[in-house]
């Protein structure tokens, strides 16, 4: 071993990437998971094209996944990779502007070939060159030809065969970062119980990879990432999505309803619905609809024949449940809506992340159509805002929004798990006494109606879309109609009482405020926290209570000389706090690429900042 | 439960019933609320649905549970609320605008997913709360205020639609036979499964008689086959005429008339699966044919919220966990037993209020 280069990190970034046929998701996963397994912190964050056979080998098809992890706390999955693990030279071509300079590039030799450097628009021999990437530290491996090799006495078809080389490049990863591939020998013979061929085809390649990089290990730099310092408990790897799905299901144990989902498949929401139609065992009623519209209108369907009932989409699925929300919002019904925002406006960018639906959610309703909205910050606490949204909607009668995006819903990362009895009840209103119950009776302090459903005798009664007095009567009366309206609003208002006050990581006060909201979370704590440690008088405010907003936010934007809304739009948070609170000046950080922030670029937009 | 006695009376609201004097729709009502009290079940158990229009505001005037949601989707509602909870009786109450237009998808979804409740859809030909105009089940040519050169589509036709959409029951009904409607809705409320019931309705003001040649009392007999199951396929004053086979296709024929007798008329079974007959009853149309009323349809098949109930409970049967707690720390889960200061996430705690 004495020849090995052994390179200590505190945090490392490794980008798989190849064709997406190849294999980058579940291998980018399998070391994610194996790496978490031995307590380091980390952060995913997968990045696939939207066309599902894009044209082989071309740039437009490819698929990577990138993971940080580390010794020490991981907020995001990292600007830039340390390692790029490239399958092709589209691969090269494509990542090439995501790599940490100095950094190393293994590939497979096999795939460099001039159908193939054409197919990715190479005009020379040289991709590396072409992609400036000359002083990087390149490790040409025959992947292919090694995993031929490896599988000759496999008796397996050459389709096969090459369809296991993403595990060569996986042992020689887990190689050079001293990953034991006892978890991912277990996941491929469970996940194929049923092929032994495929099982034992897969692992022998695992190990010809592992073992290349220890018989190469002279010229390729070993990794050593200690594990983490975290907070004691029971952990696993979370994705947004089942954290989503989860929080949902907690949600309907402590409040002792059944769960209905009522959900349309759409890129990148669809695993929340895969995920809780895994939870039959629970008693999920799932419900693939026909449209969106039938998703949420069967879960308002739902939810007033007394269920936890649940509706979950991405963008263009939100604009066609915006009539039904209207429905809940006069219905007065509980209703959870999670949209998982990705790149628009129309279909738009379907597999990339975005924050461009905030306007949507807040407004895009006929009518005066108030919904609490919230959004997740990480891809573990999905499980806790998806929760906590359930509980404003049960107990306050009114529909609630939760914002998370691709980024979230896809990205993963440790998470301590709690237990239900640290969990918070939750009292849904179900009406009591069927002598004094009227549809729209409202609790005097937080305007809830009760919610009683078919089956209670004694409280029939009629509710629906159309403007109602108190009694549940139709009601066409004009003061009727402003004194609800405004009574709605209220209504929503009040849940200001359920919603934490807005802290600063950081000082109170300072020069400048950096403010965001839901997903770019990471990206910002580790932005403020790199610039506090240079020094600078930057704090952060990050929200995820949108409506309504957090009651001290004036308090806390007024101890700062300068607020910088950060968001992936064109500037909707900001112009939303323009609205409410027209008295501060809000610079603007904005990007639209269908691509999370850089820590890096955050970091000079606070330099000017600071500098004007 | 058989010895609920309701009444009528028992299902009507207080609310005050404001559609035109004269429209078709209180006369289904009327056969709805019998059927509801002679139903034994109890009142509670009972919610209507409905979509938007004239006929949707049905719900108000029910003393029931009632919901009266958007234009076209009470179908998607009501599966929700009969998902939530099978237990219930549910009534889907809609128009042809309704069903047909903005509710199609939901409307053949529904009935191949055959979710058991009942839909009755109000067929006036036309869009009566938004003031007359053409619907999809208005005939090709009909001049409205939005097809004041007439029509240039053919319509809907509801129960070649059902058939279509694998429906498992389709009646028809006529608002003025109260007595029928009753029969249907009793037979669609026995079925297992989604009953679609077409009640051919007047919208006096928009669309006046718009059914009279079917209704019209002095040719009533010749112009409507009232179905029933085992019974043979006769109408006319004297039940004279029959509907029989021939060369693969129905006809109607006199008894006695050319060698046909009573045998050759054919025998009504709703329950029969292969949907070819009901089929041709649902398409047979005046001149030539009289209109076919009654259960024309009715066989059985998977229902869906029966279905889905009982993957629930086989699921729950065989899988292990019984609970969150025992789902959050299911598959691959670590110990940290040294702690380091670190505490998750800073910031990012999250905190209840
Ligand atoms: C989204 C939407 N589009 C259009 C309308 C207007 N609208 C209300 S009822 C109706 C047609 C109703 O016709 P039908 O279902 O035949 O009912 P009828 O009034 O004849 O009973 C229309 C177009 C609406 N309420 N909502
Ligand atoms: S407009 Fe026609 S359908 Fe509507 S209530 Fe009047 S008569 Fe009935």
């Amino acid at each position: 071993m004495k020849d090995a280069k052994v390179i200590e990190l505190d945090e490392v970034a490794i980008r798989f990437s190849g064709d997406s046929g190849d294999g980058m998701q579940l291998t980018g996963t399998l070391f994610s998971d194996a790496t978490a397994l031995l307590g380091n912190d980390i952060s995913t964050f997968p990045d696939y094209p939207s066309e599902i056979r894009a044209p082989q080998g071309t740039v437009g098809g490819v698929s990577g996944f990138q993971v940080q992890f580390g010794q020490k706390q991981i907020n995001t999955p990292g600007d830039y990779a340390h390692v790029l693990i490239a399958m092709n030279p589209a691969a090269v071509k494509a990542n090439a502007k995501f790599m940490k300079p100095g950094g190393t590039i293994i590939y497979d030799s096999d795939a460099f070939n001039e159908k193939n450097l054409n197919k990715a628009n190479f005009k020379t021999d040289d991709p590396f060159g072409e992609c400036n990437l000359d002083d990087y530290f390149k490790i040409p491996v025959p992947i292919s030809s090694l995993t031929k090799e490896g599988l000759k006495d496999f008796g397996l078809d050459n389709k096969s065969v090459l369809r296991s080389k993403n595990m060569f490049a996986l042992g020689l990863v887990c190689w050079m970062f001293n990953r034991p591939l006892d978890y991912i020998e277990e996941f491929i013979k469970n996940k194929f119980a049923k092929k032994p061929v495929v099982v034992e085809s897969n692992v022998k390649v695992l190990h010809d990879g592992y073992n290349y990089g220890m018989n190469m290990q002279h010229m390729t730099p070993s990794y050593l990432v200690n594990p983490a310092n975290i907070e004691k408990g029971t952990y696993r790897n979370i994705n947004g999505n089942h954290a989503t799905a989860w929080g949902l299901l907690a949600a309907a144990e402590k409040s002792g309803l059944e769960l209905f989902l009522g959900s349309y498949p759409i890129t990148p929401a669809t695993d929340i619905l895969s995920a809780l139609s895994e939870r039959k065992d629970l008693g999920v009623k799932t419900f693939q609809a026909e449209d969106e519209i039938a998703g949420i209108t069967s879960a308002i369907g739902a939810s007033f024949a007394g269920d936890l009932a649940v509706t979950t989409t991405s963008g263009p699925g939100l604009a066609l449940k915006s009539e039904a929300i209207g429905l809940a919002v006069m219905a007065e019904l509980p209703l959870v809506i999670v949209n998982v925002q990705r790149g628009g406006p129309s279909t738009g960018l379907p597999t990339k992340t975005e924050q461009s639906d905030l306007m949507q959610a807040l407004y895009g309703r006929n009518g005066e159509s108030p919904v609490v909205v919230l959004a997740a910050s990480t891809p573990s606490d999905c499980f806790w805002y998806a929760f906590k949204a359930a509980k404003i909607a049960l107990e306050r009668m009114v529909p609630v929004l939760l914002l998370t995006d691709g980024f979230l819903g896809n990205g993963s990362e440790p998470w301590r798990i709690p237990k239900m009895s640290e969990l918070p009840s939750i009292t849904p209103r179900v009406a009591k006494d069927a002598g004094s119950f009227q549809a729209y009776k409202r609790d005097s302090e937080n305007l809830a109606r009760e919610w009683a459903f078919p089956g209670m005798a004694g409280f029939e009664h009629r509710i629906g879309g159309l403007e109602k007095n108190e009694t549940g009567t139709v009601s066409h009366d004009p003061d009727n109609h402003q004194k609800n309206t405004e009574i709605r609003e209220e209504k929503v208002q009040r849940v200001v009482d359920m919603v934490p006050d807005l802290e600063t990581c950081g000082d109170d006060e300072g020069d400048v405020l950096v403010v965001a909201w839901g997903g770019t979370y990471g990206h910002m704590i580790s932005t403020v926290r790199e610039l506090r440690k240079e020094g600078k008088n930057v704090s952060l405010a990050h929200f995820n209570y949108i409506k309504p907003l957090p009651k001290n936010t004036a308090d806390v934007f007024s101890k700062f000389k300068k607020i910088i809304v950060c968001e992936l739009n064109l500037g909707q948070f900001a112009s939303y706090l323009r609205d409410k609170m027209p008295q501060f000046e809000y610079h603007q950080n904005n990007k639209v690429k269908g691509l999370p922030f850089t820590v890096n670029e955050l970091k000079q937009s606070v330099y000017k900042l600071l500098e004007d | 439960m058989t010895d609920l006695k309701y009444t009528i009376k028992d299902f009507k609201s207080e609310n005050e019933v404001r559609w035109c004097p004269g429209c078709g729709d209180y006369a289904i009502m009327n056969a709805v609320q019998r059927t509801m009290a002679g139903m034994g079940i109890p009142r509670e158990k009972f919610a209507v649905i409905s979509g938007i229009g004239c006929s949707s505001r049905f719900p108000y005037y029910m003393s029931t549970f009632g919901f009266h949601t958007i234009h076209g989707r009470a179908a998607a509602v009501a599966s929700g609320v009969k998902a939530a909870n099978p237990d219930l009786s549910v009534w889907v109450i809609t128009g042809d605008g309704d069903a047909m237009a903005i509710g199609g998808n939901h409307f053949i979804h529904l009935i191949r997913r055959n979710m058991d409740l009942n839909l009755v859809l109000f067929n006036n030909r036309i869009y009566g709360l938004t003031k007359g105009q053409y619907s999809p089940t208005s005939d090709r040519g009909v001049k409205t205020k939005t097809s004041p050169f007439g029509t240039v589509e053919d319509p809907f036709v509801p129960g070649q639609l059902v058939i279509g959409a694998r429906g498992t029951f389709f009646a028809r009904s006529i608002d003025s036979n109260i007595k029928l409607s009753q029969e249907v809705f009793d037979g669609a409320a026995k079925h297992k499964g989604t009953s679609v019931v077409e009640v051919l309705q007047n919208c006096v003001i928009f669309n006046n008689g718009i059914h009279n040649a079917i209704t019209d009392p002095n040719h009533r007999a010749d112009r409507q086959l009232i179905l029933e199951h085992g019974k043979p396929m006769l109408f006319g004053e004297e039940n004279e005429k029959g509907i029989i086979f021939d060369k693969g296709k129905l006809k109607v024929a006199k008894v006695g008339e050319n060698g046909v007798t009573r045998d050759d008329v054919l025998v009504h079974d709703a329950n029969e699966p292969d949907p070819t007959i009901h089929m041709a009853l649902i398409n047979m149309q005046l001149p030539d044919f009289p209109v076919a009323f009654g259960v024309i349809r009715s066989v059985s098949a998977p229902v869906y919220d029966v279905e889905m109930e009982a993957q629930i409970k086989t699921v729950q049967q065989t899988r292990k966990i019984k609970n969150v707690d025992e789902l959050l720390s299911s598959g691959n889960t670590w110990e940290v037993t040294t702690e380091n200061g670190l505490t998750g996430k800073d910031c990012s705690k999250f905190e209840f209020k």
